[in-house]
């Protein structure tokens, strides 16, 4: 077995492959055996994540590595990606807890689905072929479905698990075409073929139809305007950490193939799909600002913001350079950061033992609760893009691709934007500290305090660490090129 | 002492205190007492050391002193900080105003600690934007001023705080945005952000500077404020707080005047000669327009926030004049603006703690109950106006006198603003100060406290001061100008 374990160049997918066994173990150690605790399963995957997630930063060896035929690769790029997507499923993991047992749904099949959408979403982050594309894909999306609807009870629940399976299914269909047209035109399925046959023969009508079509289907997963529908009803309708979850590591992995599928097979027809990347950047990005303003529901709004973030990564993607992927990889970190942060404030809002979404709930958290409010509050600057918060550079990155790549409307009407969006993120700031106080929330558990101090952490210095961080971002991006 | 990073130290000294303000525990009554002295300190201490700068500086030189240069992040921005002839009075002015400031919010009475501690983050902040010479750095603390100030405005403000918190926010910040764009744009054109590299003659091609400029004064303007993007400084200022008011006044507003001088002028000079006749315009328009708005108010802080847009107007004719005495009565103008209507500001918030209202209505006579208030602030309403002997005079009259050089009819209207200013200032001193005391409601008011006095004395010896020896701050303008002279005449 180890021959041919070495022969397909198994070891760069071990994390994966660790993961995969992990998540069955745990399956069948929730079915057959009562005395282990869902807390026991879930805190195993944590340590699971971490545990893999250093074996990628240490064991999967330096620059560019192949597995199963040139199918699956690790570059800096997706080692960058990995390390933020298990951060994001550690963390959701760790900070749904209390949550789970207090509404009773405390499932064990709950770390399980998560643990093989992470794995999904690894597979994602390294496909190198328009196959393992959508095996990742497929095995991160079923797992999400279940997840979207595990609060069986809730008819809210199982709509948005519906929604989000029908609409994601279509959107699969979509890519499925697409590639099946890229394919058919290249002769390959690999990146690197693919590209160097488009290299020989430049771009046609045909291969522009399947870059349209995969486009869709990737916009679908990073839910970027026009494919964002299913967004709001998602976030809205899953439980509270189910959502933190949707908005934080399945992003990056669908950010990340979206990078590589777009500088990889297709580095050298740059100019035509990225007139596409501009117009579903800048409609992400407005209509995110707009429709946020009118949300009460903070789960709605944290929906549209996440819609105009991803409007925001996919700026740097635009420029299709290095400091473009370089601003997409600093953005997604900050995002995710920020984004964790703001659900773990979300799952702070519970009040006498029920939770409650509303943004009015927040009335007055700045004198009820001084520090979860001072944390949320700097979110929400980070969020509108304010210096020296970390949100700031985020945005600085990506413009500054923007602007070296002369999209010059997407620049200007990206700041318009960010503007636009600052309304609602002070309305936020502005319930919090100028209203009267609501009664006050319970106090807060361990783990989502604190989640709340880091990422608040985080994102009040980022500006003073942040040299190490936007050099592994660049490595990251010349990785890719 | 040479080896010392003075200015970070004065930079980052009130953030320092803030953070000690954060860890102090205690129960709020105590807490709050010693958030205020804590607070007072750290101000005071600012100052003294802010000092040192004034001590270590040397006048008549061209480029920045007490350089400090580390590496950030990577070659996007640097820390970078330096003060020269143009920079460093407001360096002071800053450190200056802030103790006033809080001894004149002594008596707030709601979340005192964060109070304290939005103001030291503020003056951190402040300071900061006048001392970076790298422009992303200069970004990071131009734009990170607005937290704390729509917190200000926001929390501890008047009936329509709400509104007014948000319209300076957005206002600022659309402005704001653009010229993050063009920062990023003359980055990849340039390759560095340092100032002083940046200032260098024909580092931009016309055509770039023409775009340029206009991103740097759509921040600017806002800034500043120039007319027609002034409406957000008379709701900002009736609903914040009175020190929130003098800070606006005395400090925040100069950011856009000094951007002016430090960006626009020497980094696109082909473009600021081209666009020579839209600010002489919209500063005209200002002076007259604003002048008479303020006439009619009945707000005494709207009042004055009307004059101040009108003064900010001197301002940019003065720096666009492109003349040594323009530019020096700008800079002079900023100086002195920041002196006088920081105690303008704090006049009205005299009146208003004991009144709870600024109606001008609701006052009358107050000169036969508080004759010393009523001396001080016929000092600073004259100085408004720009009597001779005051600080407003000189810089008032050095832009005219810069802009009569090159365009007489627009010194020509702009001397109209003058009259205009004595017609609305000392009209509102007849309305509240003279006059016999016919309102029952004031029959019990007292004259001003020594506390009040405290603050408002060091202000007037400074404006009294400079209106009669304006030299030494001239002296300090004098190199950097000539240096921005000279590459305005190089085009």
């Amino acid at each position: 077995m180890i021959p041919i374990f070495q022969s397909i160049g198994a070891a760069a997918a071990l994390p994966e492959i660790i993961l995969a066994i992990l998540a069955m173990v745990l399956l069948l150690e929730g079915v057959f055996s009562t005395r282990v605790t869902t807390g026991a399963i879930r805190w195993a995957a944590v340590v699971g994540f971490v545990v893999v997630a250093a074996l990628i930063v240490w064991k999967t060896g330096v620059g560019r590595v192949y597995a199963f035929d040139g199918g699956f690769v690790v570059d800096d790029f997706a080692r960058f990606m990995k390390v933020l997507a298990l951060l994001g499923a550690a963390v959701t993991l760790i900070m749904s807890g209390r949550y789970l047992t207090r509404v009773n749904m405390d499932m064990k099949e709950y770390p399980v689905l998560i643990m093989l959408a992470t794995v999904g979403m690894l597979l994602m982050i390294s496909a190198n072929d328009l196959i393992s594309l959508y095996v990742g894909l497929e095995l991160q999306s079923l797992a999400l479905y279940v997840v979207a609807a595990i609060n069986r009870d809730s008819a809210k629940s199982s709509e948005a698990g519906l929604k989000y399976f029908v609409l994601g299914a279509l959107s699969s269909g979509m890519l499925l075409y697409g590639a099946s047209l890229v394919y058919g035109l290249t002769g390959h399925t690999q990146f690197v073929e693919i590209a160097k046959a488009l290299a020989l023969t430049g771009s046609n009508l045909g291969i522009i139809f399947g870059i349209v079509f995969i486009i869709a289907g990737l916009a679908f997963k990073v839910s970027a305007v026009p494919f964002h529908m299913w967004t709001p009803d998602v976030y809205e309708g899953a439980p509270t950490p189910v959502t933190a979850f949707f908005a934080a590591a399945p992003k990056i992995a669908a950010i990340a193939l979206f990078t590589r599928v777009m500088v990889g097979p297709f580095v050298n027809i740059t100019h035509d799909w990225q007139q596409i990347v501009v117009v579903i950047s800048i409609a992400s990005m407005a209509l995110g600002a707009f429709a946020a303003i009118g949300q009460s529901n903070i789960k709605r709004l944290l929906a549209y913001s996440s819609i105009a973030n991803m409007g925001f990564a996919l700026v740097g993607l635009a420029a299709g350079t290095i400091e473009g992927v370089q601003g997409v990889a600093v953005y997604m970190l900050i995002y995710l950061v920020t984004t964790l942060g703001v659900f773990a404030s979300v799952l702070a809002m519970c009040r006498k033992g029920a939770y409650v979404e509303n943004i009015s709930d927040l009335a007055g958290l700045g004198k009820t609760n001084k520090g979860l409010a001072f944390m949320l509050a700097m979110q929400m600057f980070s969020l509108a893009g304010i210096p020296p918060l970390a949100g700031f550079f985020g945005k600085l990155f990506v413009f500054l691709a923007a602007v070296k790549a002369s999209l010059w409307a997407l620049a200007v009407l990206g700041v318009i934007a960010s503007v636009v969006g600052a309304y609602y993120y002070l309305r936020i700031i502005k319930i919090m500290y100028f209203d009267e106080p609501a009664p006050a929330f319970d106090r807060m558990d361990g783990e989502v305090k604190w989640v709340v101090y880091a990422s608040g952490l985080f994102v009040l210095l980022f500006g003073l660490f942040a040299q190490p961080l936007l050099s592994a971002a660049l490595t990251a991006a010349a990785s890719l090129f | 002492m040479q080896n010392w990073p003075l200015l970070s130290v004065v930079t980052f000294l009130p953030l320092a205190g803030a953070a000690f303000i954060l860890l102090a525990r205690g129960e709020d009554e105590k807490a709050s007492r010693y958030a205020k002295w804590a607070a007072l300190w750290t101000t005071l201490i600012t100052f003294l050391v802010s000092l040192l700068i004034l001590k270590n500086f040397v006048s008549g030189q061209a480029g920045y002193q007490l350089v400090e240069d580390h590496p950030w992040l990577g070659s996007i921005a640097g820390y970078r900080m330096g003060v020269d002839g143009i920079s460093m009075p407001f360096v002071i002015l800053t450190t200056f105003l802030m103790p006033i400031c809080i001894a004149a919010s002594w008596f707030i009475k709601t979340r005192v600690r964060e109070y304290m501690m939005a103001f030291l983050v503020l003056e951190t902040l402040m300071v900061g934007v006048f001392c970076a010479t790298d422009i992303v750095l200069f970004y990071v603390f131009f734009e990170a001023g607005l937290i704390p100030m729509f917190l200000i405005i926001g929390i501890w403000g008047g009936p329509r705080r709400v509104y007014a918190s948000f319209k300076f926010f957005l206002y600022t910040l659309l402005g704001s945005v653009l010229m993050l764009l063009a920062i990023i744009a003359m980055y990849w054109h340039a390759g560095t952000t340092d100032i002083a590299m940046l200032s260098k003659a024909g580092a931009f091609p016309p055509a770039m500077q023409t775009w340029l400029w206009l991103a740097f004064f759509a921040s600017f303007a806002v800034k500043m404020p120039m007319w027609p993007v002034h409406t957000w400084l008379p709701d900002a200022h009736v609903e914040a707080p009175t020190a929130g008011s003098v800070i606006l006044a005395a400090i925040l507003l100069k950011m856009g005047g000094y951007g002016f001088i430090r960006f626009s002028l020497p980094m696109f000079p082909d473009a600021s000669h081209n666009f020579q006749p839209l600010v002489y315009t919209l500063s005209v328009v200002a002076i007259i327009y604003t002048s008479l708005v303020a006439l009619m108010q009945e707000d005494m802080k709207k009042l004055i926030a009307y004059s101040s847009v009108a003064h900010m107007g001197f301002v940019t004719m003065g720096i666009f004049s492109f003349t040594r005495q323009g530019i020096d009565g700008a800079l002079f103008q900023m100086i002195s603006h920041g002196l006088v209507s920081g105690a303008l500001f704090l006049c009205v918030g005299v009146v208003y703690d004991r009144m709870h209202t600024r109606e001008i209505k609701a006052y009358g006579g107050l000169v036969n109950r508080m004759p010393l208030y009523a001396a001080i602030f016929m000092l600073f309403t004259m100085a408004n106006v720009g009597l001779p002997g005051t600080s407003g005079f000189v810089g008032e009259f050095l832009s005219l006198l810069g802009t009569f050089q090159n365009n007489t009819w627009v010194a020509f209207f702009a001397t109209t603003g003058v009259i205009l200013s004595a017609c609305y200032a000392l009209w509102l001193y007849r309305r509240v100060v003279l006059g016999a005391m016919e309102k029952s409601s004031l029959a019990h008011i007292v004259d001003i406290t020594p506390r009040e006095l405290a603050c408002l004395a060091p202000l007037v010896v400074l404006t009294v001061f400079f209106g009669i020896y304006p030299s030494p701050l001239l002296d300090v303008f004098g190199a950097p100008v000539e240096g921005i002279l000279t590459l305005l005449a190089v085009k």
